[in-house]
């Protein structure tokens, strides 16, 4: 069992002419294998930059990063083998992946780097990884990113991740820049190897619904501050915060508003 | 037939001229009402975006329209041919009578002029006539009218927000009292709060200047809230269009279905989406489509 604790952290910026400002106001969480959490919020309310400092691409201002008890050696070989255990998956996969380089190629380096598997099973690896995300590894291993859809690329950036086995997935965004049809497919893939591996998962998006539907819990990030968490259900449907209540009730809901008589019908009433 | 239609598109077909050559947009016939707001839905590379481009003869080489015709019904009662019409009349066209606010128009302002300056040139450019003091009147106007307010006419584009930005794209477009506006992802990139308030003042403005809307978007949770009517594009076609809550609620086409389905309920039952589904774990239906 792995836990990432995020213990009272806050951090600052600073900000040229305007003094410093608040990214994050003393916000703890904790996320076990095994777990999906979902991070929401508006751009501007921290998420990324949670996310910054579970990779450690940022440092806290204060505050404690602990991962099984133990702070996030901030370099070295130790953060290395932090970074092999927490994993990142990025939202654009046509830039998070080098065009220059074969899917193989994009695979075996990780693999290599971190000493994952003998140099002779490397090959193995990669075709299992990439069968793993549900792509045909004849098909794909020898090609170069351009080749593939988005979703593809994405499911590539996927096994990139899994390539070092780690126990906690930090996916920003995901799915935000794939298209609609094929959205819940990389999602319904993450899903289950959420199960398959016991990974934890924490889903950052600005999507209530998927959020709802794809996590065991939500968590509302505004201005810095979770201003509420809960069972993923439980947030959707009976918010308890005001905010909360606003980024749902600004969500598009086709079933309440097709539902009653015109009731709800907030942004059509007009329809003469 | 509708009751009283602004714009009638028939057999509207484009092809790039590449090769092999993509036919983009595949005989489409379409007839918009008055006061309508259409939404048109679809996925990149469906064509929608070029439908909206060609309707207003906006597409360069090597887009080529090889068929079909554009009628736009004037509230005046001419019937105008777009197609037939030469460059100078279809500048006088663009903007006057259609205008449209483009995909990531907040990023469509000119960074080193300050907004009231750029409103004021679809002023000089199509009303010679008005007077300087008319100009700045009626570029206050629209910012208040889209809810920036005149007070920011002096502001430069960095100066305001993302939706911000937006409206002002919205009160450019809106600024000839157009009877059609175009609007290609107007709301995509912005946050849901200020897109539900956008929404809103779409949907009031035009119930109050009577203009009608093409909107287009991949979002049909969000279309289907605003449309009075929606198309579905697939492959250069549109496969279905009706009224939106029969859309929604007895979808025909298959590919409406599969769209409708992509969109877990924010509030309703899980539907298509079962959390780890055990069953088809994706075996990847996108393979083909790119």
């Amino acid at each position: 069992m792995t836990t990432l604790e995020f213990k009272g952290v806050t951090k600052r910026y600073h900000v040229r002419g305007s003094g410093d400002m608040l990214a994050l106001d003393d916000v703890s969480f904790t996320l076990t294998s095994g777990q999906t959490i979902a991070l929401v919020g508006q751009s501007g309310s921290g998420k990324s930059t949670i996310a910054k400092i579970l990779t450690q691409l940022e440092r806290a201002t204060s505050g404690e990063v602990l991962l099984d008890g133990q702070p996030i050696p901030h370099r070295g070989p130790g953060l290395r083998r932090y970074r092999q255990r927490v994993r990142m998956v990025f939202q654009d996969p046509f830039a998070s992946l080098n065009p220059y380089h074969t899917i193989r190629h994009h695979l075996a380096r990780p693999l290599a780097l971190d000493k994952v598997v003998p140099k002779d099973k490397i090959e193995d690896e990669v075709r299992s990884l990439l069968t793993r995300v549900r792509l045909d590894a004849d098909a794909t291993i020898d090609r170069r990113p351009h080749e593939l859809s988005g979703g593809q690329r994405q499911r590539v950036a996927i096994a990139r991740a899994l390539a070092s086995r780690p126990e906690l997935l930090i996916a920003d965004e995901p799915v935000s820049m794939l298209d609609v049809s094929i959205r819940l497919g990389v999602l319904n893939l993450l899903a289950d190897l959420q199960r398959e591996s016991n990974l934890g998962v924490l889903y950052i998006t600005h999507d209530l619904a998927t959020a709802r539907h794809f996590s065991d819990e939500i968590m509302v990030l505004h201005h810095g501050v979770v201003v509420e968490r809960g069972p993923a259900d439980d947030v959707i449907l009976n918010p308890q915060h005001e905010y909360t209540r606003a980024l749902r009730d600004a969500s598009p809901d086709p079933d309440k508003h097709f539902a009653g008589p015109a009731g709800e019908a907030t942004t059509r009433s007009d329809a003469s | 037939m509708t009751p009283d239609p602004l714009l009638t598109i028939e057999r509207f077909s484009v092809v790039y001229d590449v090769e092999p050559p993509v036919e983009a947009v595949r005989d489409v016939s379409l007839e918009l009402a008055r006061g309508e707001i259409l939404g048109l839905a679809g996925e990149s590379g469906c064509g929608k975006t070029t439908l909206a481009y060609g309707v207003q003869r906006l597409l360069k080489p090597p887009a080529v329209i090889t068929s079909g015709s554009v009628v736009f019904h004037d509230a005046d009662g001419d019937d105008v041919e777009v197609n037939a019409l030469d460059e100078d009349q279809m500048r006088a066209f663009r903007w006057d009578k259609v205008s449209m606010v483009f995909q990531g128009a907040m990023n469509a302002l000119n960074p080193v002029l300050a907004i009231g300056r750029q409103l004021d040139d679809v002023f000089t450019t199509h009303r010679p006539g008005m007077s300087k003091a008319e100009r700045r009147d009626e570029c206050g106007r629209l910012l208040d009218v889209v809810g920036v307010g005149r007070d920011r006419l002096r502001s430069y584009p960095h100066e305001l927000s993302g939706g911000m930005r937006q409206r002002v794209m919205i009160a450019m477009a809106m600024a000839l009292r157009p009877q059609l506006m175009i609007m290609d992802e107007p709301t995509t990139a912005l946050d849901v709060l200020v897109q539900r308030e956008i929404l809103q003042q779409i949907s009031a403005l035009r119930h109050e200047l009577g203009f009608s809307v093409i909107f287009i978007t991949h979002d049909l949770p969000l279309l289907l809230e605003i449309s009075d009517r929606i198309a579905v594009m697939k492959d250069g076609q549109i496969v279905e269009i009706g009224a939106a809550e029969s859309l929604y609620r007895d979808p025909q086409h298959a590919y409406t279905k599969r769209l409708l389905g992509s969109f877990p309920s924010l509030t309703g039952e899980r539907g298509d989406f079962v959390r780890g589904a055990e069953a088809p774990a994706s075996a990847t239906p996108e393979e083909d489509a790119s």
